[in-house]
């Protein structure tokens, strides 16, 4: 097995309590010591990391969008994983709504497949919680467990009755399975396409109210209760509902949730301007206001944020051309996500890049119960290397992604990506960072 | 001028004025025997509605072939829609034509914008889902210019279904940037959320919002309404909105009284306010015609007509 020693570089591995300068050996696909002038054979490649740059234990994305099987011409495994590489991710746990939906080890096992052949970051599939996405009975969860899923949602269809998410809830105990919960009160969303405020009724837009999105996260927290069973609020985006996820960790409710990087750092002010009516705004849970974005920033800062993950969600060109009430939901995020989190969190003083590899890997890992999230030794090579200082111009064109619906082209960002390391295997390099591999 | 009419907030204060100015003279033109000048000769202008229309289609088709354009009217409701085309798809397909001047109204607001985007034409919004109606709100301040000889500083009353409206935004834009008070009234479930950011006063108490008034604005109650449950009854509509003689009575004696069209007559108005001697209904349907002269003539025709 080939031994490779990354030397320099400030290894921020909060699991293992370590912040400075260290090297990490890895041997094979594994990490095998941690520490100061590790000592190297004759075998032994070197790689010297530049000063200033960051290794971390890789970033996992637990709310992400592959679209295949179905929907090929958004995304595919394969560009939806170089997509996460390139972002820094060297895991990503996919959403069930594609077409087949993932209610059955058959597509579970395709998609593994998939993430096999293309081999850039690891795949973690999650299953439905109802057959079909359809909220009506549910889908045959330990076959899901059994073939692979790593948790349950019904993720885009939120389970419309307390009786199915309370049977889900119960029923995962049993495979220590989180059930992922897209909060939405579906007759207070109605067909509403925009936070419900001033923006959107200037602008003749239909709102939907933080209410929808709280509502049901207090239904699922007060379910989680009563069954004991895990419940994990996806893209929470309300400041209600962060209020509901503080009430439900203080009464000992097993609920955790996660932010995306639009909803930390955009308003939405950005329906009317700088592009009116432009469609890669157009996300569910919508952009909300200052109250809310400041809210999800507080969150963060406090630790009622468990997790920050993307909603990565790639649309065709042809489906965001359109009026901005037919244009589907979403965003694509992989790619962005860590200078967002450098330029908005960490270089702007929320919190500390400690608390960054928290959110981004040590606290999907646990919540997901997947390996990573520590640069422990003996864990897997799952490295992400980050240039806190890079600028970095988001180009959409560039994008690894097969989309390219981002409200972020052209912003000029504080932070990046500089390589990433899947099982020892160096499956992106960044080519504006100088790292000699 | 921009390069389009895609809102109120388009145009300048000065803009407004221009075109209420150049309205007058475009009446004039209306009233002759021969009622049609050059002014948009070898101009050609598309009307693209993708909602049925009847008085904002046959008006701005008026105006057109006052100023001598070439009009052509598509309802594309009717055809590429039924056949899967999108509207960027439809609007490239008809500037691959060269037409100087697209008139757009469409269900979604926003539809202009889009349009404004990938159209090398001048857009002109006639109507967006329940964002804006600019050319309405244009030839509102036109009639209430003509009868109190000013905007600024009256009490302009606004009642009814605030929230699905196009009129009432682009009334209350245009009409607090020239100065007016402007009041907006209607049951508490069709207000719109943070709307008095647009520096309105709302209210739910019609007989205060009428108090005084210089102007009172009836906006159209769709039957639909009580489906979303923002309303239980049309009566109950009538009896807790509706516009009575009763309530004209509160506003000030020389009130009068607007309404865009088309009235349910017995909901929102009733017939005697609507025929009654304060009633200027007809007069905004006229005045349409010569406030879209002006429009179309300053972008079309004002700067690049040689």
């Amino acid at each position: 097995m080939t031994k490779t020693l990354l030397k320099g570089g400030r290894v921020v591995d909060p699991a293992n309590g370590r912040d400075g300068a260290f090297d990490v050996l890895i041997d094979g696909d594994r990490i095998a010591r941690v520490g100061r002038d590790v000592p190297v054979d004759a075998g032994t490649k070197v790689i010297e990391i530049p000063s200033g740059l960051v290794i971390c234990p890789g970033l996992i994305d637990m709310h992400v969008h592959l679209r295949e099987p179905g929907q090929e011409h958004k995304e595919t495994v394969a560009t939806g994983t170089a997509s996460a590489v390139a972002g820094g991710f060297t895991a990503v746990a996919c959403m069930p709504n594609t077409n087949p939906v993932n209610d059955n080890a058959g597509v579970t096992e395709y998609i593994l497949k998939k993430a096999a052949e293309a081999n850039l970051a690891r795949v973690y599939p999650i299953g439905a919680v109802s057959r079909g996405q359809k909220g009506e009975e549910l889908a045959d969860i330990a076959e899901l467990k059994q073939a692979g899923c790593v948790a349950v949602t019904d993720d885009g269809h939120p389970i419309a009755t307390a009786m199915l998410m309370r049977r889900a809830l119960e029923y995962t105990t049993m495979f220590h399975l989180p059930v992922i919960e897209h909060c939405e009160e579906q007759t207070l969303k109605g067909d509403g396409v925009a936070h419900e405020g001033f923006h959107a009724s200037a602008l003749g837009l239909r709102g939907i109210p933080g209410e929808a999105e709280s509502i049901m996260a207090l239904r699922d927290i007060s379910l989680a209760e009563l069954t004991r069973g895990v419940v994990h609020i996806a893209h929470m985006s309300a400041r209600q509902t962060l209020d509901a996820v503080r009430w439900g960790k203080t009464r000992g409710a097993r609920v955790t949730c996660e932010v995306t990087p639009h909803h930390f750092v955009l308003t939405d002010e950005m329906l009317g301007a700088p592009i009116a009516y432009d469609t890669n705004v157009k996300m569910n849970p919508p952009l909300r206001e200052t109250a809310d974005r400041d809210a999800m920033l507080a969150g963060i800062k406090d630790g009622s944020v468990d997790v920050i993950a993307t909603d990565h969600a790639p649309h065709h060109y042809d489906e965001k051309r359109v009026e901005f009430d037919r244009a589907p939901f979403g965003i694509v995020g992989l790619e962005t996500c860590v200078s967002l989190c450098f330029d908005r969190l960490v270089h702007s003083g929320v919190v500390s890049l400690a608390r960054i590899v928290e959110l981004l890997s040590v606290n999907p890992s646990r919540i997901l119960n997947v390996p990573g999230g520590s640069l422990a030794e003996g864990a897997p090579a799952d490295i992400s290397i980050l240039a806190p200082d890079l600028r970095v111009t988001v180009s959409a064109a560039r994008m690894k992604s097969k989309s390219r619906n981002t409200p972020f082209d052209g912003w000029q960002l504080r932070g990046g990506v500089a390589a990433t390391f899947v099982g020892g295997r160096a499956v992106f390099v960044n080519e504006n960072v100088s790292i000699d591999l | 001028m921009n390069k389009d009419l895609l809102g109120i907030g388009d145009l300048t204060r000065d803009e407004i004025y221009a075109i209420l100015d150049t309205a007058e003279a475009m009446r004039e033109i209306g009233q002759r025997a021969i009622k049609k000048v050059p002014t948009l000769r070898g101009k050609t202008i598309v009307n693209l509605f993708y909602e049925p229309s009847t008085r904002t289609r046959t008006s701005f088709e008026i105006a057109e072939k006052r100023l001598s354009a070439d009009t052509l009217n598509i309802a594309a409701a009717q055809s590429s829609v039924l056949k899967g085309e999108t509207l960027a798809d439809t609007a490239l397909t008809i500037e691959a034509m060269q037409p100087d001047m697209i008139v757009l109204r469409h269900a979604s607001s926003g539809a202009g914008h889009l349009l404004s985007r990938i159209c090398r034409s001048r857009i002109i919004n006639a109507g967006d889902g329940t964002h804006e109606h600019p050319t309405q709100a244009l030839l509102d301040a036109f009639t209430i210019r003509e009868h109190k000889k000013r905007i600024e500083g009256l009490k302009v009353t606004i009642v009814g279904d605030l929230l699905h409206s196009r009129v009432l935004r682009s009334n209350a834009i245009l009409l607090t940037a020239l100065g007016a008070h402007v009041w907006i009234c209607g049951p508490s479930t069709l207000v719109p959320a943070g709307i008095d950011r647009l520096g309105v006063r709302v209210s739910t108490i019609v007989d205060e919002a009428v108090a005084d008034a210089d102007v009172i604005m009836m906006l159209r109650i769709q039957q639909e309404r009580m489906h979303g449950a923002f309303l239980p009854s049309l009566r109950e509509y009538f009896v807790t909105f509706g516009m009575t003689a009763a309530r004209v009575a509160r506003a000030k004696p020389d009130v009068i009284i607007m309404h865009p069209g088309p009235m349910n007559r017995g909901v929102e108005i009733a017939s005697e306010v609507a025929d009654g001697p304060y009633s200027v209904i007809l007069e905004q349907v006229a005045n349409g015609v010569a406030v879209r002269m002006a429009v179309l003539y300053m972008l079309g025709g004002g700067q690049d007509g040689d």
